[in-house]
């Protein structure tokens, strides 16, 4: 069994009358990317920065590194590398002044550090003398995370890393993070972006203030209980219509240029389905049995939970 | 802590507002100042009735003129035109002489002179009046002096700034100001500023103490609100000529005093808003409009509805500009002005206290 | 006549070129997109995008080129072009403070509609949206794609040629965003050509057509599922990242 380096049991927190957090728990081991995934409003923030010690719960608890966030909050201060929302960068400071600055707080050393950020750090050295409101939004997300590493932190907090960030600029973030787990980083990813999930070691499913499922992706996956199809055709809208009315069909949602259809009934199969089509549709379509990704089994819990 | 400063610094020489308000405001605010009080009592139009004709009352005339305070108005024939040439504006104060002035003046008897001025300004009816006698006083004593002869007109004499010239009232007002203004509203725009860029939160998930952030943001400030200090002194000496009478080092000591008290006051106002906005509009209501109207700086504060005056016991540029004039003006030693010292250094401590108790080591 | 086989299009695009200095945000764009259609606008951040976007809506003016949105001259009738084109994205969007109801008075006045026809269409949109319920709730008290929907109907509420979406997903959860997407497809089959970008590179499939630009040039423009043969990809993100690495 790996050692557990953050977890949080029944955390709640309300801003006025709003939920923010319902009873969250969760356990990180050490070394691991896990990943909160769920859209806007369902929490993961706030989660994050209770976890950060910027928020203080109105209940339950949680500790990284055996080190309470309320209580061991200085100490805590000292093994974090966080990197809120919004990139936090000081945008009249050139890029290489946000990074000593930042490792300046720290007390940590440039020179000896620099092997932590090299591989991110060496892509934006180039223009270490512009002014950080200057880059683009994939060169201030790595130097948002050099300045959130160079102290070589235990624990990594991400809150959107991601978002607002073309796909391209997302993939390389990935593949950084991925290459730091050698540094044996614990790293808390929060992502609105389902597909982010399979990269992940172990996801949490969030959505209004709860978590739906914690596991690996590839156990999510697996664990979906419905039979799933896919069926395509040139008049999508017509075709979501009429798969919806079927009997028997749990849900049915656009998929790209396929729709996906659920259902929680054995009897009802490919035939089945393209007979009701055939019968009530006067064009052509294909249908076949698919395999679920995560966003289907994100969209299952989400109807399971109302 | 250094690299914080140096990173603050680098704040303030890049944004080219700040720049603004911390150096060329008070420049601008000095000349403004200065400039708008002397000329109006330079250029002023007066008129004078000579009822004597003789060789006194024209020496009179001719003092009044050479003073360089007054311009030659509109000529008045006689004391009923007076109204409609100040409804004209063509005068701001007209010179009666009444007949005899010569022989009375030297027989010893009270020859009559009335100063008549236009007070629907009454700042400016004063010191015209006042610079008048003034002259007029000089003009009597210098002829008469060995002999003791009883002066011309009523001795009014104003102590300490004898001329009442204006450039002296505004000098510790504006320092006032300026400091109020630099200290407290620069700091607590500085750290909302760092609340609203999102900066806040790295910093506070930092291993930094909360007295570090603080410190941090302050200290530039402190620098820069003494050099500003010492800029306007510098520049008041050098072209209006305020002289400071007192001891120059007590002076920067109580301003250096003053500083504190309002980047205090500016940490604390930072910890109520969240972002810039907010910290500029509370720094403009509760720190520049009392700072501006109940500090004794434009209104006096005897003239105040008692309400208006208890409250402004509580305003501290109120007894800093009395501790400053007292330095500069009248040249006083701390022994005269402990008291006032006294209640800064209390408010400055009851300020720093609240603020950092109230500074937040979490979002909320 | 920019094209003579002349299909019904409501954007025509020659030859674009916007330049900033010395530097060229928009290079020779040339696209046309037809009424009705979805047109997907993707690209990386920096790409030119939104530039793009913007002289499209008439708020900044080209360099060069024949560019004509809704029939209207994008140098001179700008005015006119605002008339015709409604836009919503992720940071524009409705006021907190102001309840459902108000929203709609509010834009709908901007755009010149009289009282009943603002009224007969909040009603009937709030009616598709199940919301009628809460018209008077404001803005603030509603869930973020509650939100998002409602400024998507209050951004066609003026019944407009074409409507700009600009990231109109963000941040929204799966089944939200597909009820979105739906309701893009509706207004599309009423004759709205849609023009939106995205990050989510799936969505680029809910599109008739996509156009992918790197560095200020279009570089690919097709359905999804051309582009996915021509690239021998499996899915848009493959093509994407295949496009922006080659020009790297």
């Amino acid at each position: 069994m790996s050692e557990i380096s953050v977890f949080g049991e029944g955390l709640k927190k309300n801003y006025g009358n709003t939920e923010a957090l319902r009873g969250v728990s969760f356990s990180v081991n050490k070394g691991e990317i896990f990943g909160f995934i769920g859209p806007d409003g369902s929490g993961k923030t706030t989660l994050f920065r209770i976890l950060t010690t910027l928020l203080l719960p109105n209940s339950g608890h949680a500790a990284i590194d055996g080190l309470d966030i309320v209580k061991d909050y200085r100490q805590l201060r000292e093994i974090l590398g966080y990197m809120p929302g919004k990139f936090s960068l000081y945008h009249d400071l050139t890029v290489e002044e946000n990074l000593k600055f930042f490792a300046g707080i720290f007390k940590a050393d440039i020179n000896q550090n620099y092997h932590l950020i090299s591989d991110i750090y060496d892509q934006i050295a180039p223009f270490s003398k512009r002014r950080a409101g200057k880059l683009s939004g994939g060169m201030k997300q790595k130097l948002a995370l050099s300045c959130a590493l160079i102290h070589q932190p235990r624990v990594l907090i991400l809150d959107e890393p991601t978002t607002g960030v073309d796909a391209v600029s997302r993939r390389e973030f990935w593949e950084m993070l991925i290459r730091l787990k050698k540094l044996e980083i614990t790293i808390l990813v929060a992502t609105p972006y389902m597909d982010e999930a399979i990269l992940c070691d172990r996801v949490a499913l969030m959505q209004e203030g709860k978590i739906m499922t914690t596991d690996t992706p590839e156990r999510i996956i697996e664990s979906y209980p419905l039979r799933l199809f896919k069926i395509k055709s040139d008049r999508p809208l017509q075709l979501l219509k009429s798969v919806r009315q079927m009997q028997g069909v749990k849900n049915a949602e656009m998929f790209g240029e396929y729709i996906h259809a659920s259902t929680n009934n054995e009897i009802i199969g490919i035939d089945e389905i393209s007979g009701f089509l055939s019968k009530n549709l006067n064009f052509s379509f294909k249908i076949e049995e698919a395999r679920p990704g995560i966003e289907d089994c994100f969209i299952y819990f989400m109807q399971k939970n109302k | 802590m250094k690299r914080f400063v140096i990173k603050e610094f680098l704040h303030i020489f890049r944004d080219v507002r700040s720049m603004i308000i911390l150096f060329g405001m008070p420049l601008i605010q000095v000349l403004l100042f200065g400039y708008a009080i002397t000329n109006e009592i330079k250029d002023a139009r007066i008129s004078v009735i000579d009822h004597s004709m003789d060789y006194a009352s024209q020496a009179v005339t001719k003092r009044l003129y050479a003073s360089g305070y007054f311009l030659e108005g509109e000529h008045i024939g006689s004391t009923q035109q007076i109204e409609e040439s100040f409804r004209k504006g063509e005068n701001k104060m007209v010179v009666v002489i009444g007949q005899d002035f010569a022989r009375k003046l030297e027989s010893g008897n009270h020859p009559a002179i009335h100063l008549i001025a236009d007070a629907s300004d009454p700042n400016t009816a004063n010191l015209l009046v006042s610079y008048a006698s003034g002259i007029i006083t000089a003009y009597s004593r210098e002829i008469f002096l060995p002999e003791n002869i009883p002066v011309i007109v009523p001795e009014s004499r104003m102590l300490y700034n004898p001329d009442l010239r204006g450039v002296y009232m505004f000098v510790p007002g504006i320092i006032t100001i300026l400091l109020m203004l630099v200290s407290a509203m620069m700091t607590s725009i500085a750290i909302a500023r760092e609340k609203e860029l999102g900066t806040m939160e790295v910093l506070l998930v930092s291993p930094l103490k909360p007295l570090h952030i603080v410190a941090g943001k302050v200290l530039p400030y402190v620098l820069l609100s003494f050099i500003n200090a010492t800029a306007i002194l510098l520049l008041s000496y050098f072209v209006f000529g305020v002289p400071v009478h007192g001891n120059l080092l007590l002076l920067l000591g109580e301003s250096l005093l003053f500083i504190l008290l309002a980047l205090s006051l500016g940490i604390f106002i930072s910890t109520v808003s969240n972002n810039q906005q907010t910290a500029l509009m509370l720094s403009m209501f509760a720190l520049m409009l009392p700072t501006i109207l109940l500090s004794g700086f434009v209104f006096p504060i005897e003239n105040m509805p008692d309400i208006l005056q208890w409250i402004s016991l509580a305003m501290p540029p109120r007894w800093f500009i009395t501790i400053i004039k007292s330095i500069m003006i009248k040249g006083s030693g701390i022994e005269f002005i402990w008291k006032e010292t006294l209640i800064l250094v209390v408010m400055t401590m009851i300020f720093i206290l609240a603020s950092v108790k109230k500074f937040k080591i979490r979002l909320e | 006549m920019i094209n003579e086989n002349s299909k019904n299009y409501v954007i025509e695009v020659e030859g674009l070129v916007k330049k900033f200095g010395s530097f060229v945000a928009n290079d020779n764009l040339s696209f046309f997109v037809e009424k009705g259609e979805i047109f997907g606008f993707l690209g990386a951040n920096g790409a030119g995008k939104t530039t793009t976007i913007k002289i499209l809506c008439g708020l900044l003016q080209p360099t060069s080129g024949k560019i004509r949105v809704a029939g209207c001259d994008v140098y001179t009738q700008t005015e006119a072009i605002k008339r015709q084109i409604g836009y919503m994205s992720q940071r524009f969007s409705l006021y907190e403070d102001l309840t459902i109801n108000e929203n709609f008075r509010f834009y709908g006045g901007i755009y010149g509609m009289n009282k009943a026809a603002i009224r007969e269409k909040a009603e009937m949109m709030l009616e598709q949206l199940q919301l009628s319920d809460f018209k008077n709730s404001l803005i603030s008290t509603l869930p973020l794609g509650i939100k998002q929907k409602l400024s998507f109907s209050i951004a066609i509420m003026h019944s407009p040629q074409i409507v700009f979406l600009d990231e109109p997903t963000g941040g929204v959860d799966p089944i939200t965003r597909r009820q979105f997407w739906e309701m893009i497809y509706e207004t599309a089959a009423s004759g709205i050509t849609v023009f939106a970008t995205t990050h989510y590179m799936d969505e680029a499939e809910y599109c008739d057509r996509i156009s992918i630009m790197v560095d200020g040039r279009i570089e690919a423009m097709d359905t999804p599922q051309n582009l996915k043969n021509q690239y021998q990809a499996i899915d848009m993100n493959e093509v994407f990242l295949k496009l922006a690495r080659k020009a790297m």
